[in-house]
């Protein structure tokens, strides 16, 4: 991928389609080190499909339950020094608390790191295609907030006008480029 | 600085609209948002035809969506456009510049743009 942020993307798609009712997305930045970490309430999966999903070779001739994004994600963040881990619980082992969480770390000197790129673009494609289900936002540098956003407080003012609306659409995009600007 | 109070003016101001909006979309255009179509440029060419549809005043009769890998990975970006009656265009190797021509020439024009299309590129 060009840009990290394509990789959240990608990433937070499966937590959408996994059915999560709320996807957190966070990035860390301390120092020279980057977390990402992209966390949802969706179905989970079992210990078996999560032992293959950072391999592409044993995931694209099954299930094509993840396909190459996760192998992606880890190649990446491999590629600078870095790692990346999944950990998730299964709806059918854990009724009520089940999701799953992607961490990747990277470390940002390094030549092969991507650029991080446009968040802002990502987090309005996702809200765009997905205006039922909340996102939660956060990105911070070295302890201080950069940006942050929570659909659920915009819902709270919204009502029954749906996040997607090509006005609330812009006003986000403006939010978080406001944000961007004065913090960073 | 942006506001709540400025979102919920955007509420005020949309709360008519919203009732004139159900019962419409009888033009769906889909764009594939998997791995494939997000590492080839879909991110942009989606929020292009967002932003060119509701400049065409196209909102109430278009929609744009975003659906998984559509399975014909090497043409990614993939726009597919629905209309009912009509036979379903596929778009391939889609950027913003060729969104806006789609969202001009045939949404609001109602003529295909055949170059664009996968019959034209599939040779």
């Amino acid at each position: 991928m060009k840009e990290l942020s394509l990789n959240i993307l990608d990433i937070a798609e499966n937590s959408v389609k996994a059915g999560a009712k709320l996807t957190e997305i966070e990035i860390f930045e301390s120092g020279d080190k980057l977390t990402l970490t992209i966390r949802d309430n969706g179905c989970g999966m079992s210990e078996g499909v999560l032992r293959t999903v950072t391999d592409p070779f044993y995931t694209t001739r099954t299930t094509r339950k993840v396909g190459m994004g996760l192998p992606l994600l880890k190649m990446e963040a491999e590629m600078t020094g870095g790692s990346m881990s999944v950990s998730s619980r299964w709806e059918k082992d854990y009724p009520t608390d089940h999701g799953t969480v992607v961490t990747a770390e990277f470390y940002k000197n390094h030549i092969d790191f991507t650029p991080l790129g446009d968040v802002s673009e990502t987090l309005v494609t996702l809200i765009q295609g997905h205006p039922e289900q909340d996102f939660r936002f956060l990105h911070t540098r070295d302890g201080k907030v950069l940006c942050e956003l929570e659909t659920s407080q915009l819902r709270l003012v919204l009502g029954d006008v749906p996040l997607n609306s090509y006005e609330v659409i812009c006003w986000i995009r403006e939010y978080l480029h406001e944000q961007y600007n004065e913090n960073n | 600085m942006k506001s709540l109070a400025e979102l919920q003016a955007i509420k005020d101001k949309m709360k008519d609209k919203v009732i004139l909006r159900e019962g419409t979309g009888d033009v769906r255009v889909v764009v594939g948002m998997a791995t494939c179509g997000i590492a080839a440029g879909a991110r942009p060419v989606l929020n292009t035809f967002v932003e060119e549809v509701n400049n065409a005043g196209l909102n109430e009769k278009v929609s744009v969506s975003q659906t998984g890998c559509i399975g014909i990975c090497q043409f990614e970006p993939v726009v597919e456009v629905f209309e009912a009656g009509k036979d379903k265009v596929t778009y391939v190797k889609m950027t913003p510049e060729k969104a806006k021509r789609v969202v001009e020439e045939h949404l609001k024009g109602g003529r295909v743009i055949s170059e664009y299309t996968i019959a034209a590129n599939n040779e």
